[in-house]
């Protein structure tokens, strides 16, 4: 079978990579480019541990094809922090212990940037129906809920103080 | 106020950064050089007799390194059971043996029967796709009342009414226990359905087996919440090899809730075929694997009958439980619905008699073992749904009449009829926290809002109970385990002074990194930031048990107090040498070794140092080095309990269930960090809605998983749960473990399941919906919908 040759942007960087027709977005990025980060929880776009941003929109990467990224723009959790400097949600992922096991949590993380990317003040209810398509087994969503809207806060006042 | 970083500070855990930025290391994130990929050909019957298998065709697929059947592991050992259970007759329990990969029969769908190892994925998938399997489907044995019932249709031929035990707890009670119901003035009897679930940890199980030919070494990198006991039985009892040849290395683990405890044959597989072609060999399941293969939770069936006097008073308690335990015996599939499930039918409760039958039955579906909570959910809610009923019968209020007879603080150490010994516990306080926390008062005006908006409110609690900290090895012992239940660390002080300790617990989100190092700053009075974490790896950490059962901190954190109070010892011994003072005059406190009655001090870096550099030792009498090992047996377990309210909107029109709030009011002895046991509360209440409300394993008549995607298995989702209240500052200390500490891990989903149906079964009585007793879990809008109607 033949090989397709993709270009993209990756997180703001230039990604050219060669894949099968049949390969994922999800398998491209962490089989060929080494970005573990978005999980296979599921393989079925139910449990959204893939979850990635293609062209400003949040998709599960495992229902995207590596060839349909040629030309798109990527951002992966990857991507999220700057250098050492983590994002506010990563910071207030640990300040509300956001997270448990971990494996979810890249996902989540993409789902909620996207969200406040697109609502900058979301509502309790409007992040628990965003977040519904990712799941979490181990902390009952609480904590995470909470440091999304903290989150989105704190980048409120940011952009405002700007 | 805590020390900062020590024992009850909320300190951030360690762990996060590398797994919010994507740098966590789970099984599926390894890739080894020349590592080659496995996909495992699974039944697709329930039951079945194999004729044939045909490999010729697919061995000259391209890329394909190997295929191994069932046959080919047929004379390896079996995977064993970790228990012996005795039947009430005295008899033996029936353990089949559970092969790698089955052999000569088929006995649940997603039963793997053969490896295909390739270059690429898809290469093993495709070649699976052209081995031809010639199976006979045998008629299935699914339902446990028809297995027990119909001795011709056996899942194992040997095995006469597929019952593995007929247990009895404690069978010299019975008689008693009988006595008392006959003269008892009220009876209240309930039938119930534990529902089975699926435990679906977020990271599917994975395994990569490599094999060195060159030093005979095999290692493992697998999901595992305990590598030494995989270890051991790989080892040992699987595939025969020297324990010291083979490392397991459990890396970040995503997620357990007991599925990833056992020992499962996909893991000898990946060894034996990484031997066979000298090249790693990884596999990782898909959710529908998951699915079929993970070792399902709970799924009892199960008569409870509460006598009671006039006034409420418990007078015996007696039940009758079918219990599945699938096709074959997974690890802990035999304590489950025993030790773990019959010695907690006290409750918290005074219950003076109580009596308690399990049969274990085979099926063709999924192994069934233990599940968050294990066998406890079960008991409490059996219990607590038996308790509301019984309120409802005599017409006395479910909270006062669990008051009565709520177990009081002046009566401990406490021994119940089953067999425990509670140690402590003060069960009016965590329910009068409960009371105030929850606002109890104001729910009619809550209700009346509801009700203005069509819908149907109601509260409900339970009280629950659980045995954590698994568990004294001389008891267990007694009782059929086959394993010791001690747990392990290793405190090894470096020559700089900082310090590695390896345990033999494992965190696969439970935070462990954070909090063992928050005890070890306390105890040692070093930074936090000093202290490193080791585990998962065989080759690094002592021989421990591992993490189920809320016993990490209680046991295992017991063994790093033993361990350090070894370095302590030793250290006075390094300073009273440096000081030049006796050994007796010398204190330690907050990191420091002092001399009794002078000014002479040492920092604990400083004897580090030393015992490093021990340029001036008397070697005769002081030996270098600063490292110690302990083993922690515990000699009792640990009784966490607490109280749970639950309050539920109910839509008439359309019978769903809506969670209004949920609150706890929990005891779990001395708590290490408040912010990391928040949230385990969160996750296990979670866990239990979606057992009460959402969650259930549903198989077919023929023995075919029916909820086998996310699409058919009602998983909680962030708009199904609401926020939670919780409290832990009720706290009576564990009196037999140095930390005092009880564990937290698997409270919330013990306490929950009743609290939610209790409170829907309230909503529908304050509706006047009066003859409904009971709705099976879980309460899905169809189920209440249609209790409703009648």
């Amino acid at each position: 079978m033949s090989k397709i040759t993709v270009s993209a942007t990756v997180n703001g960087d230039a990604a050219d990579f060669v894949c099968d027709a049949t390969e994922t977005l999800l398998d491209v990025l962490r089989d060929r480019l080494g970005l573990t980060g978005a999980k296979e929880g599921c393989g079925t776009g139910d449990c959204g541990a893939c979850s990635v941003i293609l062209n400003d929109r949040l998709v599960c990467a495992c229902l995207v094809l590596g060839a349909e990224a040629q030309g798109a723009k990527i951002e992966t959790v990857e991507g999220l922090a700057n250098g050492e400097t983590l994002h506010p949600l990563q910071r207030k992922f640990i300040e509300h212990a956001a997270l448990q096991c971990g494996v979810c949590t890249p996902g989540f993380l993409v789902a909620a940037k996207s969200l406040i990317d697109h609502n900058p003040d979301p509502t309790e209810e409007q992040v628990r129906y965003w977040l519904a398509g990712n799941l979490c087994r181990c902390t009952g969503y609480d904590k995470i809920v909470r440091a999304v809207l903290d989150a989105a806060a704190e980048m409120r006042e940011a952009n405002h103080a700007a | 106020m805590p020390k900062d970083g020590g024992i009850g500070a909320s300190t951030k855990r360690r762990e996060d950064v590398r797994f919010l930025t994507g740098k966590g290391r789970y099984t599926a994130d390894i890739t080894l050089r020349g590592q080659t990929y496995a996909w495992f050909l699974r039944s697709e019957v329930a039951h079945g007799k194999i004729n044939s298998i045909n490999t010729t065709a697919a061995k000259a697929m391209p890329g394909v390194l190997a295929i191994m059947t069932g046959e080919d592991f047929a004379k390896m050992g079996g995977n064993p059971a970790g228990w012996l259970i005795q039947s009430r007759g005295g008899e033996t329990m029936k353990e089949p043996k559970r092969p790698v990969l089955a052999h000569g029969k088929v006995r649940h769908v997603g039963d793997a029967y053969a490896i295909v190892v390739a270059e690429t994925l898809e290469q093993a998938r495709d070649a699976a796709t052209a081995i031809e399997a010639d199976i006979t489907e045998l008629p299935a044995v699914v339902d446990m009342a028809k297995a027990v019932a119909n001795p011709a249709n056996r899942v194992h031929d040997e095995i006469e009414n597929n019952v593995c035990f007929d247990w009895g707890w404690i069978e010299d009670n019975r008689a008693a226990v009988d006595a008392a119901f006959k003269a008892a003035p009220h009876v209240t009897t309930l039938e119930l359905v534990n529902n089975r679930l699926a435990p679906n940890a977020m990271e599917p199980r994975a395994s990569i087996g490599d094999y060195d030919s060159g030093t005979g070494d095999y290692k493992l990198y697998t999901t595992s919440q305990n590598p030494h006991l995989s270890r051991l039985l790989i080892a040992a009892f699987v595939m025969g090899i020297p324990e010291n040849k083979l490392t397991v290395i459990a890396p970040d683990v995503g997620g357990g809730f007991g599925s990833k405890i056992y020992h499962y044959g996909e893991e000898a597989a990946v060894l034996a075929a990484s031997k066979a072609i000298n090249r790693p060999v990884k596999w990782v399941a898909d959710r529908s694997e998951s699915f079929l293969s993970d070792a399902h939770g709970r799924d009892h069936v199960t008569k409870i009958e509460l006598a009671l006097d006039k006034n409420g008073t418990f007078l015996a308690l007696r039940t009758e439980t079918l219990a599945n335990v699938g096709a074959y015996l997974s690890n802990f599939a035999t304590v489950t619905p025993t030790f773990l499930h019959g010695t907690l039918m006290a409750g918290p409760y005074k219950t003076p008699l109580v009596y308690v039958n399990v049969k274990a039955v085979f099926t063709n579906t999924a192994p069934v073992d233990a599940y968050r909570g294990a066998g406890r959910p079960e008991a409490t809610y059996s219990i607590e749904r038996v308790v509301d009923k019984a309120a409802r019968e005599l017409g006395l209020d479910p909270w006062e009449l669990r008051r009565r007879n709520l177990i009081t603080k002046d009566m401990f150490p406490y021994t119940t009829p089953v067999g425990l010994a509670y140690d402590t516990g003060n069960y009016q306080a965590t329910l009068d926290k409960l009371i105030e926390i929850s606002d109890k008062k104001g729910f009619e005006k809550r209700a009346a809002e509801s009700a203005k908006k069509g819908k149907l409110r109601g509260l409900g609690l339970s009280t629950w109970i659980e045995a954590c900290g698994i568990a004294p090895s001389n008891l267990v012992g007694q009782l059929g385990a086959r394993v010791g239940l001690y747990d392990a660390a290793t405190v090894r002080v470096n020559a700089t002074g900082n310090i590695s300790v390896m345990v033999g617990a494992h965190s696969h989100g439970q935070g462990h990194e954070t909090v063992f190092a928050q005890i070890v700053s306390d105890k040692l009075g070093v930074p936090a930031s000093s202290v490193e974490i080791v585990h998962g790896d065989t080759s690094k950490i002592p021989f421990g048990m591992g993490t189920y059962g809320s016993r990490s901190l209680a046991v295992c954190g017991s063994a790093m107090i033993k361990a350090m109070d070894k370095i302590i010892a030793k250290g006075k011994k390094i300073a009273a040498h440096m000081l030049e003072a006796p050994e007796a005059d010398i204190d330690f406190d907050d990191g420091a070794f002092m001399a009794k009655g002078t000014n002479k001090k040492l920092t604990f870096g400083e004897v580090a140092f030393s015992a490093y550099v021990p340029h001036n030792y008397p070697l005769a009498t002081l030996e270098p080095g600063l490292e110690e090992t302990a083993f922690y047996d515990p000699a009792n377990f640990t009784y966490p309990a607490g109280a749970y309210a639950c309050e539920v909107e109910v839509d008439p029109g359309t019978g769903r269930v809506e969670i209004a709030s949920f609150t706890c009011a929990d005891d779990f002895g001395t708590v290490m960090n408040p912010m990391i046991v928040r949230g385990q509360v969160h996750g296990g209440v979670a866990q239990g809605i979606g057992q009460a409300l959402l969650e259930q394993a549903v198989y077919d008549n023929n023995g075919q998983l029916l909820s086998g995607s996310y699409m058919d298995y009602a998983m909680p989702r962030a708009d199904d749960l609401p926020n939670f209240t919780v409290d832990h500052s009720c706290v009576t200390p564990c009196t037999h473990n140095p930390l005092g500490a009880k564990g937290c891990g698997e409270a919330g989903a013990i306490g929950s399941p009743p609290a939610v149906v209790n409170a829907v079964i309230d909503a529908l009585h304050r509706a006047g919906h009066t003859h409904i007793a009971h709705i099976d879990m879980p309460l899905t809008p169809s189920r209440v919908w249609s209790a409703m109607q009648k």
